[in-house]
């Protein structure tokens, strides 16, 4: 092969050596070719990054268009007359705590069944959502007076006219909403029940509050417990630890959990925590013990190069005033390296907070229709209750499941920001 | 009193115990003593922790113990007498009983649990009341001895210090216990299993459908091959082959192209991709990208394509783990000598000659050890396969065709009502131990790969 005018002439003598002639086509050619080779290259790379960056832009996306549609809700005016329904409470009744229940006993969900057979024909209370009645005994609660006079109520839809309302439904739904539209009486606005209440098997009622509950105490169980042996243990192998083959064991195990994939934690939850422990099948404490094995490998790991990012200058200089090991470590060594403790620590609770895999199994995939007070009680998580609505078939649940998966992505990016956050303002530069 | 109670009251008590021996640490300062081997804080230290530890020791075994207990004295009651045999009843029985004595449950399927639900309330009252008074009896004298000691001339420094280390030293242990509760537990659960299912046919055997598993013959319908398979096609194959041409270029040109405005912005939005929550990626998976796959692959003539792909699963996978890999490139490509980029740039290459045939042969082992890294987090991933691929258990090359994963396997066989003792859920703890055998050589093999790649250079 001709490689170009000089191979021919490598190895004699200097004087016999042809200059190279960049000018000759074949030269030409060939680095044409190369500076091709390099732009498609380059191209291919941006490429990459662009794809990449569209994956991620079209998940967002797709999540934001179909979720904020969870946080609305389509509403009807209901025009309802409680006195004429003679309801069996008086004005003193609906005040204080025992209101709920004397509302109820009232038969206050046939009279708003009543007041929509009344105004829109008899099929109307079939239109109504099962959280209707609510939104009125709500009303009535705030405004005793709505007993004694006729008012105009806003209440919400069932799932399937709220959808043909916003979106496209079925046909049935459709017609209904097209009658309903011409006479006025729809209406749409935010839905801020889906923040305060819990799980439901009617989507126009569901919320995230019970999940967040239990998302919230089942990450203080685990903050509790690996930040604390997530320090220590990063203290003692990078401070005091001594060369052994003891010590090489733990490092080893540390790095390897970090590694485990995240089901084997849940079976490791299963097997010890509910089958040999016996503790409350999805309790916040379970999934908090479980999550707290998964996290505290990353804060050990993240500490320890906090730790060793601070310098041996400070060791020394507290040591030679007198200061105990104990001392050295505690009092100057901690503080500096806390902010870096801290990121590391935000960060690996932000992947316990998405993770899913470990909590299904210990069994926290319950219908959970009230949010957990105590750490024992049954809950679910966010991350579990998006899984758990995305398997729903009712087409109301598909809103309900990326709006949920809205307040995760909020949570996550206020987590992560405070990290950065941390890391910009507290980082030193030794 | 609560177990939270309880808690409070010793650290009260141990919280007290601190502030009168510092007080009374405070009053020494008197010439008497030339010099003091502590500081006032350090007798409050000493006596808060002999207050504490003793207490939180004894309740740590307490309630590693106190369950047996309670179902010893629950045994001994006339109503026990009723009980079947040892086995899957009997253990459901008391079981029942133990969440109806706790009030945690209402009603029970047994009668039998009805009857000795009251007996598990009074026994576990009782030995409740036990662990109380000898909990408070426990940090009472700890505390008492302790201050006792609290004179000038004891070095209570040297105490706490001591007490400080065996502190840290047992937080470090913490994960050697969990590494070995992890083994431990796998191993036990899949040690019965493979009392019920010969290894060889789990392993080896090309059938699985756990629907209906026969109970005279359960490895019949428990061969986990197509598990295997799926596993490794869906994470390793098409995860893979999004992943690293995705990874290794975004690294590529990041580092060697991008100017630093555009690095400083893409590199967190694509470690971004890193941050998402899996359930979300699931949830993409299913809703939005199995469709769209089923759609191309009848457009290309495939008429069975499934909803359920492998496809779509192992590719919304691999745009998780792209991240992972552009990472880990981008490592093994700083650590390569500035040296031999400059050489070859010096003798005329082009920057992407200099890449492909000088940076990525030196970053090789790196890479390598990054892609092995990735593929044992891929084959990991769950809540992708649990949502987005099928139960159906095929050997198949097809990627439009359905398979399903390990993973999604332990999901599905452990989230089902069936008892805790068949071969169906046994089977769950030996696709885990599986799982976590092969995670774990991946990630040895990985990091010997890159640590002997390193040396070389340094």
């Amino acid at each position: 092969m001709n490689n170009g005018p000089d191979t021919d002439t490598v190895g004699r003598p200097p004087s016999e050596r042809r200059p190279t002639d960049w000018k000759a086509a074949a030269v030409q050619r060939r680095t044409r070719r190369r500076y091709a080779a390099e732009r498609r290259f380059r191209l291919i790379g941006l490429a990459a990054v662009w794809l990449s960056a569209g994956f991620l832009a079209l998940l967002l996306a797709s999540m934001l268009t179909q979720g904020i549609g969870g946080f609305r809700q389509t509403r009807i005016a209901l025009p309802i007359d409680l006195a004429r329904e003679h309801l069996p409470v008086t004005g003193d009744q609906v005040r204080g705590r025992g209101a709920d229940l004397a509302l109820a006993g009232a038969g206050l969900e046939n009279a708003v069944d009543h007041a929509a057979t009344a105004a829109y024909g008899a099929e109307a209370p079939d239109w109504l959502s099962d959280g209707a009645w609510l939104v009125v005994r709500d009303a009535v609660k705030r405004d005793p007076s709505l007993l004694r006079r006729p008012a105009t109520i806003d209440v919400p839809v069932t799932s399937a006219i709220d959808i043909a309302a916003r979106r496209d439904g079925p046909a049935a739904a459709e017609a209904v909403v097209a009658r309903l539209q011409a006479r006025g009486v729809l209406s749409v606005g935010w839905n801020l029940g889906f923040l305060t209440s819990s799980d439901s098997t009617d989507p126009t009622r569901v919320g995230i509050w019970g999940a967040l509950k239990g998302s919230l105490l089942t990450m203080m169980v685990t903050l509790l417990l690996a930040f604390p042996v997530g320090v220590f243990a990063a203290l003692y192998l990078e401070e005091y630890a001594p060369r052994n083959r003891w010590t090489d064991i733990i490092e080893v195990s540390i790095n390897n959990l970090a590694a485990v994939p995240s089901i084997i934690f849940g079976l490791l939850g299963l097997a010890v925590f509910l089958n040999t422990m016996h503790l409350p099948r999805s309790a916040p404490i379970v999934g908090g013990l479980t999550l707290a094995l998964m996290t505290m490998p990353v804060i050990v790991i993240a500490g320890r190069n906090a730790i060793k990012a601070v310098p041996p200058s400070i060791r020394d200089a507290a040591l030679a005033v007198g200061a105990s090991p104990v001392q050295v470590v505690f009092d100057h060594v901690l503080p500096l390296a806390l902010p870096g403790i801290l990121t590391g620590t935000i960060i690996g609770m932000a992947r316990a907070l998405g993770e899913t895999a470990p909590l299904l199994m210990i069994g926290m995939r319950a219908f959970i229709a009230a949010p957990p007070s105590r750490l024992a009680d049954p809950a679910t998580v966010l991350p579990v209750q998006i899984f758990l609505w995305s398997d729903q078939v009712d087409r109301g649940f598909v809103e309900k499941t990326s709006a949920a998966i809205i307040v995760l992505l909020v949570f996550l990016l206020a987590m992560n920001g405070l990290a950065i956050y941390l890391r910009n303002r507290f980082e030193t530069r030794w | 009193m609560s177990a939270l109670g309880l808690l409070f009251t010793v650290a009260g008590l141990a919280l007290i115990g601190w502030l009168v021996a510092r007080m009374r640490a405070a009053t020494f300062r008197r010439p008497r003593v030339a010099r003091f081997s502590a500081l006032p804080a350090h007798h409050g230290w000493f006596v808060g922790i002999c207050t504490l530890a003793p207490p939180l020791i004894f309740l740590a075994v307490w309630s590693a113990t106190a369950p047996a207990l309670v179902t010893d004295a629950v045994l001994a009651t006339p109503a026990a007498a009723m009980l079947p045999p040892p086995g899957f009843e009997r253990a459901s029985i008391l079981s029942e009983a133990r969440e109806l004595g706790a009030g945690r449950s209402q009603g029970a399927f047994h009668d039998l649990a009805e009857k000795l639900a009251p007996a598990y309330a009074r026994a576990q009252h009782r030995y409740d009341t036990i662990a109380t008074a000898a909990a408070l009896l426990l940090a009472f004298a700890g505390g008492a001895l302790a201050f006792t000691r609290v004179r000038p001339d004891f070095a209570a420094r040297t105490q706490v210090e001591r007490g400080v280390m065996l502190m840290l030293l047992v937080a470090s242990l913490i994960a050697i216990l969990t590494t070995v509760g992890i083994v431990a537990s796998l191993i036990y659960e899949s040690v019965r299993f493979f009392r019920l299912v010969p290894a060889g046919e789990f392993l080896f055997g090309t059938h699985w459908s756990p629907q209906v598993v026969d109970s005279r013959d359960p490895g019949a319908s428990l061969g986990a091959l197509p598990l295997f398979w799926g596993t490794f096609f869906i994470g390793a194959v098409i995860a893979m082959a999004v992943a690293v041409p995705l990874g290794l270029m975004s690294a590529i040109y990041l580092t060697q192209y991008a100017r630093p405005v555009t690095r400083r912005w893409m590199k967190p939005t694509l470690e971004m991709l890193a941050g998402v929550p899996t359930v979300v990626y699931g949830y993409f998976a299913a809703l939005t990208v199995a469709p769209a796959v089923r759609e191309l692959g009848v457009a290309i003539g495939i008429r069975w394509a499934s909803s359920e792909s492998a496809l779509a699963a192992g590719l919304v996978m691999g745009i998780m783990i792209i991240p992972f890999v552009s990472s880990m490139a981008d490592d093994s490509i700083a650590a390569v000598p500035a040296a031999m980029r400059d050489g070859s740039l010096a003798m005329g290459a082009t920057t992407s000659e200099t890449i492909r045939k000088v940076m990525l042969p030196a970053a090789l082992p790196g890479v390598v050890g990054g892609i092995l890294l990735a593929v044992s987090r891929a084959i990991g991933e769950t809540m992708i396969v649990v949502m987005a691929a099928s139960g159906v258990a095929t050997l198949t090359l097809n990627p439009f065709a359905s398979t399903t994963t390990v993973t999604k396997q332990i999901v599905d066989l452990l989230t089902g009502e069936a008892e805790f003792t068949s071969a169906k859920t046994l089977a769950a703890f030996a696709l885990g131990l599986t799982l976590f055998a092969v995670t774990l050589a991946l990630n040895v093999v990985a990091l010997v790969v890159v640590k002997r790649y390193r040396e070389s250079y340094e």
